[in-house]
């Protein structure tokens, strides 16, 4: 091959769509045109229809189970209860406690005893009306405090009630302080919601596997679970990524895998299974309610002296991912504040309400929700502005956190707090506005502006980003480099589930820039390339991010290696806008040229730098990989007389670290606000006796267009120099902070001292 | 029974239809349009929207039966070939869309919205949409792409 092909002054074109940059999302024309392939579009010839039986009662024994009746509805193809499981009768993510299909005793409301599959859902539906369970009802353990402190409640699994109690001590454990706030806070237990219902097909393979095609949040640990709960070799069970409807935490457990793979199974023929939205409502776990007792001291400056709290958090049934939510709540429990003292005991229970475990904020929500309520509280007692209360104590880089970890890279808490201080407000109040879509109670026609008070607040969050704890966590990207129709495309293949958040663009926006290619394509996320880890706790443009940037890292290597060999040159080079580009020569060749009919083809594990264990008696360890920090300011319109709520405004400051694509994190804290807001004012799922009250749209609200205020977001840009370009998870801070300020608020208009999410009007009417 | 109907401009047929299937699950699960989505079936979402002879409505509400003879316009018949229409354009180019699964019903009620009111207010983009829920997007970049499709059709 010949030398340099042009002069160094002749520079390529750069490469757009790279990091930093806000490309369009490469699903987003599917997406609006309906051809994106949901879950549950699924559809191959052939076809059943999977359904399930779940219990109606939160606790009951299992006489029997008839099954006579389903079989005889014709287009019934199978009816499989747990003596067909073939392997492991139990799963679950930390604990493998949960059955696949009951034995002899259920622990929730909608515990799965059975299922069906039928030519029709409608048949399948009907053959589970059909089959008869003989029950012993038991009374059900309801009480999350019960379960840890009464000696009476029943024993829900063998080792006890609790799943974790973690307790976290540092400092002097005897001080005192001259300001004593002290508080109990309640959250209640809030739905993700996501739009697309639990879903899949699971297809017979030849070889007695099974092919599945599910909506999940982490390909492998299904694939381990489901392996062992069918009994077969992992590489039999071979998981594609169908298109996810959202997933906010729902989709970390099994839902219908294990079971449609049985069918499956059973009948040599594919199954498809969809749930309801009803179903959705006992088809996935929940975020954990919480019960806090809080106790602030403080000098009289309103500096904070020490914090003592005990947390309890409702796991429900199955432990889920219990553990890891406790270990958020209990270390994340002052905030991102400096506190020298701290004594905190967090549990996290066994009882018969319905099983808890990830949801966006993971265990630092309810914590925030408390905390911030006491930072309130300690600001009306010293007649502090609540924002000078939270500047004063604010951490920052090198404090210590409650376990002992320092926090070793920028923490700008006070500049988050006085950047939205410093945003505009919206203008007052209409005081004789007739444009009720402006007012509580909006169109409803509720008030005219008569009995409706104005409140600002503020809330600050922090959490930690990465899995923590000593876990191994990694993630694998494979990049293969070639030469097509002349143009140098690279291919980026992981096992890391876009579930809505954009990891697809920042995948390719990491591929370009590292490769300094325009063309990037993604191969659908599956099981044939090395686990991509979960898609929760902000992980993945970080974790996956890394993976896919090292892969390219070590693909340039490779590229660069063979362009000194073939241009028989030595010295630094890069590759950039498809060419090879040397410092000293400019452009030497174009990257077709060098790689001709190669293809480089590399697959490369990441890791983000190790944490470890928490001291079981003292909560201390390095135990975090990154913490991250969003603060919102909200503005509330409360019509006193009603109890009803308008969210007139809801401005968000947050550090991103580096914001990969800025547009996609924007995105990402407008909808983590909103489920904030939900939580505020709106999304409870009403438990009573361990039964869910109200698992519909029409009775479990989410917020619509109309709850959801213009939102101001101002993204803040501080590396972490541990982070692969900086960068900090974004997803799960804003969701984390909205829902304190927004009480703050209504707290500020109404003068009450509400310490209960969501506020219902009857809290605000005084007629609970 | 056999349903006959018209769909994005073709006449087409389904088989074997149990009266009691709702048009959402024809077009999804008889007729390959599965563009539009089953987030509630129960009419609390918009996700199922479509027209039904040029009026939006819950296509998971409308009994299949009731179709007979009638026209049904779905997302999947709104871009004209590689052309997107101008909403499904503003809706990709600002990040309007996360998951998706709330997008094909948010673009038929956008594009019906459009259709009745070429400049519409904010409150009354908030109005006409507030039957479509979106858990992803906090709805804001929603709003920026019904501006911009609106700012496009009324300079066209
Ligand atoms: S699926 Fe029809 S309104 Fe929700
Ligand atoms: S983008 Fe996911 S529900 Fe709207």
């Amino acid at each position: 091959m010949s030398r340099p092909t042009s002069a160094p002054d002749r520079i390529t074109t750069p490469i757009s769509g790279g990091v930093g940059a806000s490309p369009p999302r490469p699903d987003g024309t599917l997406k609006v045109k309906g051809e994106f392939a949901y879950s549950s579009d699924m559809w191959i010839d052939d076809m059943l229809w999977g359904a399930t039986l779940r219990s109606p009662h939160p606790y009951a024994r299992i006489n029997s189970v008839d099954l006579t009746e389903a079989l005889k509805v014709p287009g019934v193809h199978a009816v499989l209860t747990h003596d067909d499981v073939p392997g492991q009768m139990l799963f679950g993510l930390e604990h493998t406690d949960q059955p696949v299909l009951a034995v002899d005793i259920v622990r929730y409301q909608g515990e799965a005893i059975a299922v069906v599959a039928a030519d029709h859902p409608e048949t399948a539906r009907r053959a589970i009306a059909k089959i008869v369970v003989d029950y012993d009802v038991l009374e059900p353990l309801t009480d999350m405090e019960e379960a840890v402190h009464s000696t009476d409640a029943p024993t829900l699994h063998p080792g006890g009630n609790v799943v974790r109690h973690l307790p976290i001590r540092r400092g002097d454990q005897e001080v005192t302080a001259p300001v004593v706030i002290r508080g109990e806070y309640e959250v209640g237990m809030q739905d993700q919601a996501f739009l697309g219902p639990e879903s899949g097909l699971a297809v017979p393979a030849e070889d007695g596997g099974i092919d599945l095609y599910i909506a999940t949040q982490w390909l492998h640990v299904d694939q381990k679970q489901v392996a062992a709960c069918l009994g077969l070799p992992p590489e039999k069970v071979r998981l594609t990524l169908a298109g996810v409807g959202g997933a906010f935490g729902a989709r970390e457990d099994l839902s219908m895998q294990v079971h449609a793979s049985m069918l499956a199974l059973r009948t040599g023929r594919p199954v498809k299974m969809v749930y309801s939205r009803e179903e959705s409502f006992f088809g996935h776990v929940h975020r954990h309610p919480a019960k806090m007792y809080y106790e602030h001291g403080a000098t009289r400056d309103g500096k904070l002296v020490y914090v003592k709290a005990r947390m309890f958090l409702d796991g429900g049934a199955y432990a889920s991912s219990t553990g890891a939510v406790v270990a958020n709540a209990a270390t994340l429990g002052v905030g991102p504040y400096e506190v020298p003292n701290v004594s905190i005991d967090c549990w996290g229970t066994y009882t018969n309400n319905p099983p808890c475990g990830a949801m966006r904020g993971f265990g630092a929500v309810q914590a925030a929700f408390a905390y911030e309520s006491q930072m309130d509280k300690l600001a009306a007692e010293l007649g502090l502005d609540p924002v000078d209360v939270r500047v004063l104590n604010a951490m920052s880089e090198g404090t210590a956190m409650p376990t002992g970890q320092i926090i070793d890279s920028p923490a700008p808490v006070a500049e988050l707090l006085r950047r939205v201080e410093a945003m505009p407000l919206p203008d007052a109040a209409p005081t004789d506005s007739y444009d009720l879509r402006q007012l509580p109670g909006g169109v409803s026609n509720t008030t005219h502006g008569e009995g409706v008070v104005r409140g600002i607040g503020y809330g600050i969050g922090i959490k930690n980003v990465c899995f923590s704890e000593g876990f191994d966590d990694f993630s694998t990207a494979r990049v293969r480099l070639e030469i097509i129709a002349g143009e140098p495309t690279a291919m980026v293949h992981t096992a890391a589930a876009e579930v809505g958040q954009g990891l697809v663009t920042v995948q390719a926006q990491i591929a370009r820039t590292e490769l300094g290619v325009e063309r990037v394509t993604i191969h659908p996320a599956d099981t044939q390339v090395g686990s991509g880890g979960s898609t929760s706790a902000s992980r993945q443009t970080y974790v996956t991010g890394g993976a896919v940037k090292a892969a390219c890292e070590k693909v340039r290597g490779m590229v660069l290696d063979l362009a000194r060999e073939r241009l028989d040159i030595d010295g630094e080079l890069r590759m950039e806008g498809g060419k090879i580009v040397s410092d000293r020569l400019g452009v030497l060749a174009a990257v077709a040229d060098v790689l001709g009919d190669d293809a480089i083809d590399e697959t490369v594990e990441w890791r983000h730098r190790p944490t470890e264990a928490l001291d079981p008696t003292t909560g201390q360890g390095f135990a975090h990989v990154q913490y991250a920090f969003a603060v919102h300011r909200a503005v509330v319109d409360v019509d006193v007389d009603l109890g009803l709520v308008r969210v007139v405004a809801l401005d968000c400051a947050q550090d991103v670290g580096k914001a990969i694509n800025p547009d996609a994190v924007v995105g990402q804290i407008h909808g983590g606000s909103a489920q904030g807001l939900g939580l505020a004012v709106m999304e409870e799922i009403q438990v009573k006796g361990g039964k869910i009250r109200n698992p519909s749209f029409t009775d479990y609200l989410i917020p619509t267009i109309l709850d959801m205020p213009p939102m101001k977001v101002d993204v803040l840009e501080l590396a972490d120099p541990h982070a692969p370009y900086g960068l900090r998870g974004v997803g799960e801070p804003p969701t984390i902070s909205s829902t304190p300020a927004i009480v703050a608020a209504i707290r500020a208009a109404t003068g009450l001292a509400i310490a209960r999410v969501p506020v219902r009007p009857e809290d605000i009417t005084g007629t609970a | 029974m056999r349903l006959r109907c018209k769909v994005n401009g073709e006449a087409l047929e389904a088989d074997d239809v149990w009266p009691g299937e709702s048009l959402l699950y024809v077009l999804r699960e008889r007729m390959g349009l599965p563009g539009s989505k089953n987030a509630c079936e129960q009419g609390e979402c918009g996700s199922c929207t479509v027209y039904l002879d040029g009026v939006p409505v819950c296509s998971c509400l409308v009994a299949a039966g009731q179709v007979e003879g009638h026209e049904v316009t779905t997302v999947e018949g709104l871009a004209e070939g590689e052309r997107l229409d101008p909403v499904q354009q503003a809706f990709v180019e600002k990040g309007a869309v996360q998951c998706g699964f709330c997008t094909p019903g948010l673009i038929v009620a956008t594009h019906d919205l459009l259709e009745r009111r070429c400049q519409p207010s904010d409150p009354e983009i908030r109005e006409a949409l507030a039957g479509n829920l979106c858990r992803c997007t906090g709805y804001e970049k929603i709003l920026d792409a019904v501006r911009l499709a609106a700012d496009r059709k009324a300079a066209s």
